[in-house]
């Protein structure tokens, strides 16, 4: 499991989804025709909307829902037909399964036993993997007896107890508040990169999968709609899905007027005309739709760089201590946010007040229309 | 600043050694009972009907009928001299003359009283031939002279039997071990030791053991039969398994009796299962075995009857347990049988226990099934029970037999409760 030495060549991806169709009814596709290439060590988290085929497509790498068209390899090899226990892939489930009836030691020394090791191995893994997730007493505890995030600690050794060089997450935090839930998201993150393990995790909380992975497919429909990594999903949105699915984002209906030199002219409902960046725009679409962040919206703009100008009237303003969120009617929509940070200098927002807002190009995103 | 004085002050004051008060002074534990008081009389007003009923026709009943074991007071009441003078009696040798004087004279009265049969009927149930020598030395009560015991031996021998002496002592006393005795085919001796029953009158004990044995493999057969259903039930979708609930409850609700007759209609000789096995040339048409009026009904019927009392308390506890466990279990490397075995089974121990444990119990009960489907060789204690309540009249040995019985449920009851626990138990 040492992370040192990756022989496998860069085009064996440790997992890889080819052509991967899912149907439950024969009706409908819940996975359409999914491709996804996982490197080893890495930690990738499909994010989506319930009913996006995030959790199918999980469910069918490890071995428990059969796909209906396409191969899943592992390490190279098409385990469609390998049963879940031969695969060795470890996995933490949404309510953890930590069997009830067993102590945490027992559980932990359930996939060591089942793989026919011997008492004295068996024994300094299990108090390995205990220690690893700091619950060393808790051993002889049965899982009722621990707390939310006991468990949840519990499940995650389970998982990796048997050394498996690749951890399936179905939404493992998801019970959890949200204070246990920032620190076990720190945990996991950290504990799996030390051991160079493979984690495919699944979540629908967008912050989680941010904070957490090196890269992100966010999923949506059965397809994946977008696989970068949280930097660029969020700055780079590649459709309107996955622009208002990660952060918060100002929608701008328009009409493209002209479109030259990777840079297209806008004009929104209000008749004002902006500048974006065109990205997913059909050919000889009319319509669009920009995508601003909140936080890249000025109020007020002195540079020259802000080329992209329109007047609003604030609708109100929440305070939130470190900066004020305004609602606004600009550019055509009556909800555009503007997040103002609070500091010396800047204009205090008014109910009611006319203000000049601006932008700068390359935050502006051309979109598909929705 | 006054504030922070009296913060200060309660700050300082000393824990409270005591009770803990209320606000208004009264025992904090007090004033809970106070308070509550109300709500627990509304409760026990609600359940006070009930109670009632239960107390006078269920509770009383069983109470009285115990009582019978343990003795009558017919004879004591109706022989008080002969009672009086048995109690000096060492039972080593046959009564001395005035304990026969002190007969004679009981019968005479017992006689003018028209209570000798019914003396007779008491003492013949531990000692047979009673009745008619009671009867008949009653009607010559009055014309019997000293010395009275001579004079009975010689108009019976009967009277020179110490055994029967030995039960008139026994029967007169007011709480007596012998129903209880009889009713494991002990009897008292002619010197008032306990000993077996002729051996061609022992029956208790080998019905009493025929019922557990039966009842044991009734509670298997239905384990067996009904944990796949069970686990069927709960994992098949909800339209599908609701319909096969149907199947499994339908019968439950159908009347006992029909439900014994239809299995008569099928097992008798040319009955649907042995015609069919006939001609499929399973069975030799002129050496049919015989499938009913026997052991082997019972013990069909049972299993079909109480199968439901084993299903129900399965599936509640199966329906409880989600897939996840198996899946996890198949994750971590375990075959399918594995987790199976060590993480799906033992989650439904308490399902087991609950079901074995109520159809053990309904089973070592059973009475009308035994007793039409049983022939000879399927008859049950209970059967036992009912022909000594309503045919041979012998109510003690009768609440005998059925006290034996709540013993020994009781104390299954008590083991079952060490081993699983009574409250990991999930009934339906």
């Amino acid at each position: 499991m040492a992370s040192s030495s990756v022989t496998n060549a860069p085009s064996q991806a440790h997992v890889q989804f080819k052509d991967v169709q899912k149907s439950y009814d024969g009706k409908s596709l819940v996975v359409k025709n999914l491709n996804l290439d996982i490197q080893k060590g890495e930690f990738v988290t499909m994010l989506g909307p319930s009913g996006s085929g995030k959790t199918t497509t999980l469910m069918m790498l490890a071995g428990f829902e059969t796909a209906t068209h396409g191969e899943i390899f592992l390490k190279g090899t098409p385990i469609n037909n390998t049963p879940p226990n031969k695969r060795g892939i470890g996995m933490v489930f949404q309510n953890y399964a930590l069997f009830p009836h067993m102590t945490v030691n027992e559980n932990l020394a359930f996939p060591l036993q089942v793989r026919g090791m011997d008492k004295a191995t068996i024994e300094a893994k299990v108090v390995r993997a205990l220690g690893m997730v700091s619950l060393s007493q808790f051993g002889a505890r049965k899982p009722a007896q621990l707390s939310g995030g006991q468990q949840q600690r519990v499940a995650v050794a389970r998982a990796l107890v048997f050394e498996p060089d690749i951890v399936l997450m179905d939404e493992p935090l998801g019970a959890l508040d949200k204070q246990l839930r920032e620190q076990m998201q720190y945990e996991i993150k950290t504990l799996t990169k030390s051991l160079g393990v493979t984690v495919v995790y699944v979540t629908h909380d967008q912050a989680e999968a941010l904070t957490m992975s090196d890269r992100i497919a966010v999923f949506n429909d059965g397809i994946i709609q977008q696989l970068s990594t949280p930097a660029e999903l969020y700055e780079a949105p590649v459709n309107s899905f996955v622009a208002q699915f990660i952060g918060e984002n100002n929608r701008l209906p328009g009409k493209v007027t002209k479109a030259s030199n990777g840079v297209c002219h806008v004009a929104l409902s209000d008749g004002s005309n902006v500048q974006a960046l065109p990205i997913n725009l059909a050919a000889g679409a009319a319509m669009t739709t920009l995508s601003i962040r909140p936080e890249r919206v000025e109020v007020d703009p002195t540079s020259p760089e802000i080329s992209n100008r329109v007047t609003g009237v604030v609708n109100d303003i929440i305070y939130l201590g470190d900066h004020l969120r305004a609602r606004l009617t600009a550019g055509g929509s009556d909800n555009f946010v503007v997040k103002a940070p609070n500091r010396d200098g800047q204009r205090r927002l008014e109910k009611g007040q006319s203000v000049t807002l601006g932008w700068r190009t390359k935050d502006c995103r051309a979109l598909d229309p929705l | 600043m006054t504030m922070v004085a009296e913060f200060a002050a309660t700050a300082k004051a000393p824990a409270p050694t005591g009770p803990i008060l209320a606000a208004d002074g009264v025992p904090l534990d007090k004033k809970l009972a106070q308070v509550t008081r109300r709500a627990r009389i509304n409760a026990f007003l609600l359940v006070a009907p009930l109670l009632a009923f239960l107390l006078v026709f269920f509770v009383a009943p069983i109470f009285l009928m115990l009582r019978l074991s343990t003795g009558d007071t017919v004879v004591s009441t109706e022989l008080p001299r002969t009672a009086a003078a048995l109690r000096s009696w060492d039972q080593k040798a046959l009564p001395d003359e005035p304990v026969y004087a002190a007969l004679v004279a009981d019968l005479k009265d017992a006689r003018e009283r028209q209570a000798t049969g019914k003396i007779g009927a008491q003492i013949n149930y531990v000692y047979s031939g009673a009745r008619s020598l009671f009867v008949s030395a009653g009607r010559s009560a009055g014309s019997i002279d000293a010395p009275y015991k001579q004079a009975l031996i010689d108009k019976d021998p009967l009277w020179g039997d110490p055994t029967l002496w030995v039960m008139i002592k026994t029967t007169s006393q007011t709480t007596s071990p012998i129903n209880y005795l009889n009713a494991v085919d002990r009897t008292l001796g002619p010197t008032g030791a306990v000993a077996q029953v002729p051996e061609d009158q022992r029956i208790h004990v080998t019905i009493f053991i025929r019922t557990l044995w039966l009842s044991f493999i009734v509670t298997l057969l239905c384990m067996a039969f009904g944990y796949p259903v069970a686990y069927l039930l709960s994992h098949l979708p909800l339209r599908t398994s609701n319909l096969l609930m149907i199947c499994v409850l339908l019968p439950f609700w159908t009347a006992l009796l029909v439900r014994i007759t239809a299995w008569i209609a099928l097992l008798q000789n040319d009955g649907v299962v042995l015609s069919t096995a006939v001609a499929l040339g399973i069975v030799d048409p002129a050496n049919r075995p015989q499938l009913v009026y026997n052991l082997i009904g019972t013990l069909v019927a049972m299993v079909h009857v109480l199968m439901p009392s084993m299903i129900l308390p399965l599936y509640s506890v199966m329906k409880t347990i989600p897939p996840t466990y198996v899946r996890a279990a198949r994750s971590l490397g375990a075959t399918s049988f594995t987790a199976f075995w060590r993480v799906y089974f033992p989650q439904t121990l308490p399902g087991i226990a609950a079901g074995g444990l109520l159809v053990f119990i309904l089973s070592v009960g059973y009475y009308i099934t035994p007793a039409l489907l049983g022939g000879q060789s399927g008859v049950l204690i209970s059967n036992f029970i009912e022909l000594h309540v309503s045919k041979t009249l012998n109510w003690g040995l009768a609440a005998a037999l059925a006290g034996l019985l709540l013993v020994a449920i009781l104390i299954l009851y008590w083991l079952f409760n060490k081993i699983v626990g009574i409250d990991r138990l999930k009934m339906g």
